[in-house]
């Protein structure tokens, strides 16, 4: 039995319900709204298990499910190593969102991350600390940092309302997911002129483990190309 | 699989050679506080520390390196001169990329150094001899650099101050250098900073982003840097060749670069010492850039030896790191210069011999 995690409520669900329908493969939660069982129509051997989206990966790559949905942030973040474990089936074309770096809109002198490092490097100098980014994506951001070798600067946790961290004065900038950059625009803040960290978007990923002759029937069954 | 303690009785062999040397033996602590290590090292060595949390001493990291505690520990009571030496383990996460290693490195492994805080000009000489002598017979590839040259390089190049400054920052992440080297050998172009409607937010003040303004404006009056300078700089960052040859190009890059005429002094008579020692010159590569890309403490003679395998770090590294016991002496400061051995690593190159 191959079992599928689906997030267990909102628009993702939903999404994913439609992409499944779209391929001949009718998933629905079993019961009230409030029970996280699922049921499978259209196609044999799969079972349907309701989950957090944030424990999708963790799940996958610990191999109690076989297949997955989730957004590629949420992989690239948890699980180091990842392609090792997981493979990327198919991009499914919802759920987009973009990892950025933000900072004040009245930083008038800030349109590229070379100015932010400029900014960073100023900031300890004058204060004493390194410069905060408030973020939940603590390995995303710092590989992307180091790579692009901005050194004056600390990470600082922030699992919710990041965007109110500068106004608050717990940290100078942010590194959040954003789809439609209007929550940051609330909040007076401005993307930088860069490309973003991670492009991300909802994916449907197998254990690679898993990979063998029922999930090669499952996957041309839904029209997709096996993946690696 | 080389057992763990056969690795240790390595360690425990180069520990007593040190002694001999006239160290003395000290074992710092495991657990370091994080604050120091965060200073200095910044974000980074949180992707490569374990840390930890004290309800009473706060944030703790699982010793990354040796150096930042003896420093601490010498600049607290020492006397000068000081010989140390130590045999211990360092812990390293290994956070891989995309894909997990198929040999993945130790996270936990040995290290056995020795540090020596003096003012003596010797000792340079002093400390690359005694872990040349004590590598000898695994037959490695001694590299040497010194990060003093580079920095008087950038510092004499006709730079602003600002510029000059800015450059010295990134020494160690040889990218931003490069862009920044760009930036100034090109003509600056006048930059909007257009208005925004929001109100200000945020600890960074007005004020600091008004001074920036101000030198981002007064250096795109800046003449750039001309293509000559940039040249020798080149010249300088990518020599790479025997210690002797690589003395006569330094010498000669000197006469087109006065600013490095007493770095290139010191460089001969670090070599010399080094000689006096019976060590032969030209089996010891000098490389310039050696050190741009290590830890940013050291700040003057860098050394390696590698055993050319791939992906290997080097068998023993080190180098003098004085503005470190200034950054950690809180107002004291002492020269000092050390190394470590990787213990682990020679162990397996005397098992395959």
């Amino acid at each position: 039995m191959i079992r599928l995690g689906v997030p267990s409520k909102g628009r993702l669900m939903e999404q994913t319900f439609d992409w499944f329908a779209d391929r001949g493969v009718r998933l629905s939660r079993a019961g009230s709204d409030r029970e996280y069982a699922g049921r499978v129509e259209g196609v044999d051997g799969m079972s349907l298990v309701l989950l957090s989206a944030g424990e999708i990966p963790r799940e996958l790559a610990a191999g109690r499910i076989e297949l997955g949905v989730t957004g590629t942030d949420l992989v690239r973040e948890k699980l180091a190593g990842w392609s090792s474990d997981l493979v990327e089936l198919a991009p499914m074309g919802f759920g987009h969102a973009d990892l950025i770096l933000a900072v004040p809109d009245c930083w008038r002198d800030c349109a590229t991350l070379d100015d932010f490092a400029a900014i960073a490097r100023d900031f300890r100098a004058e204060h004493g600390f390194r410069l905060r980014i408030a973020t939940k994506y603590h390995r995303l951001v710092r590989a992307w940092l180091a790579t692009h070798e901005v050194a004056d600067y600390q990470l600082v946790d922030s699992q919710g309302a990041t965007e109110g961290t500068v106004a608050n004065l717990t940290a100078e900038a942010i590194a959040d997911i954003t789809s439609s950059g209007e929550t940051l625009r609330a909040n007076n803040l401005r993307i930088l002129d860069e490309a973003p960290i991670l492009r991300s978007q909802a994916t449907l990923f197998a254990n690679r483990a898993a990979m063998g002759p029922a999930m090669a029937a499952l996957t041309a069954r839904l029209g997709l190309h096996g993946g690696g | 699989m080389i057992p763990k303690q056969a690795k240790q009785s390595v360690g425990q062999r180069f520990l007593a050679r040190f002694r001999d040397a006239g160290a003395e033996e000290i074992a710092p602590d495991i657990l370091l506080p994080a604050g120091d290590l965060l200073d200095l090292y910044g974000e980074d060595i949180r992707a490569r520390a374990y840390v930890t949390q004290d309800p009473i001493r706060g944030e703790m990291m699982l010793r990354p390196d040796f150096t930042v505690p003896v420093v601490r520990a010498h600049m607290q009571n020492g006397a000068d001169p000081a010989r140390y030496c130590y045999l211990g383990e360092v812990f390293r996460k290994q956070d891989m990329g995309d894909t997990r290693p198929a040999a993945p490195r130790d996270n936990e492994y040995l290290q056995c150094g020795f540090e020596l805080f003096t003012r003596d000009p010797q000792a340079d000489a002093e400390v690359f001899a005694l872990f040349h002598d004590a590598l000898a017979p695994l037959s490695l590839t001694a590299q040497i650099g010194d990060m003093g040259l580079l920095l008087d390089a950038v510092r004499g190049l006709p730079l602003t101050q600002a510029r000059a400054v800015a450059l010295m920052h990134h020494i160690w992440r040889p990218g931003r250098f490069a862009r920044l080297l760009a930036r100034f050998s090109t003509p600056a172009v006048a930059r909007d900073f257009p208005e925004p409607a929001a109100a200000w937010a945020g600890m960074r003040t007005e004020d600091e982003m008004i001074r920036r303004i101000a030198r981002l404006q007064s250096d795109a009056a800046v003449p750039p840097l001309s293509r000559v300078w940039t040249e020798r700089l080149d010249r300088l960052f990518t020599l790479r060749a025997p210690a002797p040859d690589a003395l006569a190009a330094l010498t000669d890059l000197a006469r087109d670069m006065p600013a490095i005429a007493p770095a290139v002094t010191r460089i001969r008579a670090r070599l010399d010492a080094i000689a006096a020692r019976g060590i032969d010159l030209s089996a010891v590569i000098f490389d310039a850039s050696h050190g741009r890309t290590t830890l940013e403490y050291y700040d003057g003679f860098t050394f390696s030896f590698v055993a050319g395998r791939a992906g290997w770090p080097p068998v023993a590294s080190g180098g003098r790191y004085d503005a470190l016991t200034r950054v950690l002496g809180r107002g004291r400061e002492i020269p000092a210069v050390g190394g470590i051995i990787r213990p682990g690593l020679v162990a397996e190159l005397e098992t395959q011999a």
